[in-house]
């Protein structure tokens, strides 16, 4: 029953980063696709977590946690590039 | 910059010892005294060699009435973050999209770096405010929904439930 | 208790859905960031706080991940909305004020910085 739930979780999060790609792909500003690819990222990190209780790994949590640092990184340094003040 | 007391140092020293450990135990999720011995060791290293000028902690009240202060401002904190959520999902699933935005300025009593960037935090993850620029004691915030372009009724509505508990916990 | 926790991690990806369809309906970077920070956080929590109720024995991992996008999440969506506006994005039709540009302050000590 729990299991069922969470593959129903994890689809609907999957859906969630498929909508997200939409705005990545149509974008019109670069800022747009930052945006879309830090929901991305923030909606990967929850897809990831679900996906370590579903497996049994706690290992897959390091994972999420790498992963969301560097991206907030990642969005950080973009903006400052976008500013000028690199 | 403010004059540097030993005290300042020490207690920056220690709150970022403290940050630290705690991470660390957080991220082993065990007690044990052979996994505790690095972690310390590693925590009072770096927070010797990368904690000789930061003066961010040096703000922090370690008063019993501030810790209080921080519970209730983070109860508080949490029913805004609902409600902000159920205001903007509302917005998102209507059909005419009803957004009315604007970016307005509000005034601050926080003097503190600390405060205020808590202050301005809270502020992004609450009812359709964004922090978009701070410059001193204003920031410029994008309103989703602009009741109040004026500085003082618009402070009224975005900063003053948090400034009353931030104010007595950083000052 | 472990199917409570199963909805809470349901509700959050819904919260996720909601956060993606807006951010393509909305007319402006602006907006687009506002559902950004507030949904997908509120989403993200929830998921992490379901997945606590369900195995507690991670709870210490889970805990450290939702402060962690506590913090991160709103600097992140602040400074890209300030690099949108010194770029010059330009915000939707629908826009009432913009006290920023008005501001002599921020315009002076943007051109000293230069």
């Amino acid at each position: 029953m729990v299991n069922t739930i969470l593959t129903i979780a994890m689809a609907i999060i999957l859906l969630s980063i498929a909508i997200s790609m939409i705005r990545f792909l149509i974008g019109k500003t670069s800022v747009d696709r930052v945006i879309a690819f830090d929901i991305m990222t923030v909606s990967s990190i929850a897809l990831i977590a679900v996906l370590a209780k579903m497996t049994g790994r706690i290992i897959y949590l390091d994972i999420a946690l790498v992963y969301g640092l560097l991206s907030f990184l990642a969005v950080i340094i973009i903006a400052k590039y976008l500013e000028k003040s690199l | 910059m403010p004059a540097f007391s030993k005290d300042d140092l020490m207690k920056n020293i220690s709150i970022t010892f403290l940050i630290l450990m705690i991470v660390w135990i957080l991220l082993n999720n065990t007690l044990q005294i052979d996994i505790l011995i690095p972690g310390i060791i590693i925590a009072l290293l770096s927070s010797l060699l990368f904690c000789r000028k930061c003066e961010v902690f040096s703000d922090i009240k370690l008063t019993p009435k501030a810790f209080a202060y921080t519970l209730v401002y983070l109860i508080i904190f949490f029913i805004d973050l609902y409600k902000s959520n159920i205001d903007v999902s509302r917005r998102v699933l209507s059909p005419s999209l009803p957004i009315n935005p604007g970016i307005v300025e509000v005034k601050t009593r926080l003097k503190s770096k600390f405060g205020r960037m808590v202050l301005a935090n809270s502020i992004t993850l609450t009812p359709g405010t964004l922090t978009v620029e701070v410059k001193d004691d204003s920031f410029f915030i994008h309103w989703i929904d602009v009741e109040d372009d004026e500085i003082e009724n618009a402070s009224k509505k975005i900063v003053e439930k948090f400034e009353k508990y931030l104010e007595v916990i950083y000052g | 208790m472990e199917i409570f926790g199963a909805i809470i991690t349901l509700i959050g990806s819904l919260v996720l859905l909601i956060a993606s369809i807006g951010l393509v309906r909305m007319p402006d970077v602006y907006n687009r960031l506002q559902v950004g920070t507030k949904a997908t956080t509120l989403g993200t929590i929830l998921s992490l706080a379901g997945l606590i109720v369900i195995v507690p024995a991670w709870a210490g991992k889970l805990v450290l991940l939702v402060f962690f996008i506590m913090m991160t999440n709103p600097v992140s969506s602040h400074v890209m909305a300030r690099a949108a506006y010194y770029i010059k994005i330009p915000f939707s039709s629908k826009t009432k004020v913009d006290k920023l540009k008005l501001s002599k302050k921020v315009l002076k000590t943007k051109i000293e910085s230069k």
